[in-house]
């Protein structure tokens, strides 16, 4: 792509960086402010909690949209993006767990535990979040030296389960309505981001 | 000129002449405090009267500070008295007017509960006519004017809860459906009563949708249908019914999950065989022919143990317990005596 070097270079710059890492968290900001205006409506647990869900899935599919951009666009800069991507998904899981936890069911740890073993699709977004917190945990720089590569790399491979089982809890979420538009499109897009990494793996299997 | 004609125009006061709404609110204000029996007992029955002509509500002065609200003044006020029905008006605080037009689950237009208050508007109420048909004496087709007209509009406060966890307090304007059926007289055979709602692909934009099949519809035993506190409704909060809460006519099953409250209705039939009802065809295994609110059944995918209530339990409070036919036990329990309400849902 002709544009690739001058994008590139603009990527790079700190102020951008900053400016593009800020603006995954203004959503938040809104949510917040919003429910302390009293803006969301008659019923603003289920706002916050259907919101950061929403959030965490759309930051989901960013992330997951770098490297295949970086490679058909030649947009090398875009890696540096994809921890800073990673984190403000995980940041919008756990305030949507929170927002679970908190609004939904008071904190009564018994009565989480008993929804979660009870409620396949509780279970599924649980183990989903669960995922995350290594690869959460180990974003930073030392953990890759400590690691070595190769299993850091495996560790956050992990990324393709939790996909599947963000894109099952929003279908099982969704099947009470039989509405799947929403589930369709998100379901379509992860599909076409995992499904160009199998392509690729093929090809560079059958070049070796 | 002594006799004004229209081309002339009404000749308006001077700006100061006309009385601020500040100063006439006063004297509102007077008679509904004279009303609430806070100006002495012999006072408040003369100006009772003129208090419920202000907000036909009226419910302030009757049944104390638990079921205050106020006429919201959006639509043309439908007239009520208070209802003798057993259960009829429950003490809890009444849900806010906003919250109960603007969250509602109306699918026809759309499945967010903000869609039907934006969408509703195409819907045509006027000509309005339901349709009664089956295992009737006297099938005809019933204009509004003749349903409205047919029996005392009474005043339900009845509490609302969805299947999907949220509740509401809502004041309904309507008669007992029992008013109805003892006059189209149903046939020995009839057993259940099915309800049909408008599906109009031209004003209602959802209907045609895969979510359910269309048209909605709803059904109930006889004995549920004959039931007092099953309601033929034609309005709230003092008002004609809102677009977005089933205009012109709707049912209200209060000891039921919402759904089964059908909106705009066109048609009722009297049948010997129980109705397919949209939601049971839709998913069976989630969705029973009595949905019948019932805290120890479960929904597949959620608690129905507990509740929120709309614009009352805050974001940080826990939500209330759930009662079992949403607190009309000691009216209604009696019709599932010996049914086995597990396996019945």
């Amino acid at each position: 792509m002709v544009l690739a070097a001058p994008l590139n270079r603009w990527l790079l710059q700190p102020g951008v960086r900053v400016a593009l890492g800020v603006l995954g968290f203004l959503p938040a900001l809104w949510l917040v402010w919003a429910a302390a205006m009293d803006q969301l409506g008659a019923n603003p647990a289920q706002v916050l909690i259907r919101q950061t869900g929403d959030m965490a899935l759309r930051m989901l599919c960013i992330t997951l949209a770098i490297t295949p951009l970086r490679h058909m666009l030649g947009l090398s800069a875009l890696v540096r993006y994809r921890r800073t991507l990673g984190l403000t998904m995980c940041f919008y899981a756990l305030a949507h767990a929170t927002c679970y936890a908190w609004f939904d069911m008071g904190w009564d740890l018994p009565d989480i535990a008993a929804d979660i073993a009870k409620r396949p699709f509780i279970l599924v977004g649980f183990l989903a979040w669960l995922l995350l917190l290594p690869m959460a945990a180990t974003s930073v720089n030392l953990a890759v030296r400590a690691m070595g590569v190769a299993r850091w790399q495996m560790l956050h491979r992990s990324v393709y389960v939790v996909a599947l089982l963000v894109i099952l809890h929003f279908f099982w979420m969704r099947s009470a309505k039989n509405d799947f538009a929403d589930v369709a499109i998100y379901g379509g897009i992860l599909a076409l981001l995992l499904g160009w990494r199998v392509w690729r793996w093929q090809k560079n299997r059958l070049k070796n | 000129m002594l006799i004004k004609t229209q081309r002339q125009g009404f000749d308006h006061p001077i700006s100061s002449e006309i009385t601020p709404p500040h100063v006439y609110q006063q004297r509102r204000d007077l008679i509904r405090l004279m009303a609430s029996g806070l100006a002495g007992a012999a006072l408040s029955s003369w100006a009772a009267r003129d208090a419920f002509g202000q907000t036909p509500a009226g419910t302030s002065g009757a049944t104390g500070a638990a079921g205050t609200w106020e006429r919201p003044g959006k639509l043309p006020a439908l007239a009520s008295v208070k209802s003798n029905v057993s259960g009829a008006v429950t003490m809890d605080k009444v849900t806010e007017y906003k919250d109960a037009s603007t969250y509602n689950n109306f699918y026809e237009f759309g499945t967010d509960k903000s869609d039907p208050a934006r969408n509703a508007h195409t819907l045509q109420t006027q000509p309005w006519s339901v349709s009664v048909e089956g295992l009737v004496k006297k099938p005809a087709a019933y204009s509004l004017e003749d349903l409205l007209k047919l029996s005392a509009q009474e005043e339900r406060v009845y509490r609302l809860r969805c299947v999907e966890g949220w509740s509401m307090v809502i004041p309904w304007v309507g008669y007992s459906l029992s008013e109805l059926i003892r006059k189209v007289q149903p046939l020995g055979g009839a057993k259940y009563v099915e309800f049909v709602t408008l599906a109009d692909r031209k004003t209602m934009p959802f209907v045609g949708s895969a979510v359910l099949d269309w048209p909605y519809v709803e059904g109930l035993r006889m004995d549920e249908a004959m039931h007092p506190l099953t309601l033929l409704s034609f309005g709230m909060y003092g008002e004609v019914m809102p677009k977005q809460n089933g205009a012109p006519i709707r049912l209200v099953v209060p000891w039921k999950y919402g759904f089964k409250s059908i909106k705009s209705v066109v048609k009722i039939r009297f049948t010997d065989q129980e109705p397919k009802t949209a939601w049971l065809k839709a998913a069976p295994q989630e969705y029973g022919f009595y949905s019948n609110v019932n805290p120890q059944v479960d929904h597949p995918r959620w608690s129905q143990g507990v509740e929120r209530r709309i614009g009352e339990d805050g974001l940080f409070t826990k939500k209330r317990k759930t009662l079992m036919f949403n607190g009309y036990e000691p009216q209604v329990g009696q019709l599932y005596a010996g049914m086995d309400l597990k396996r019945w849902y």
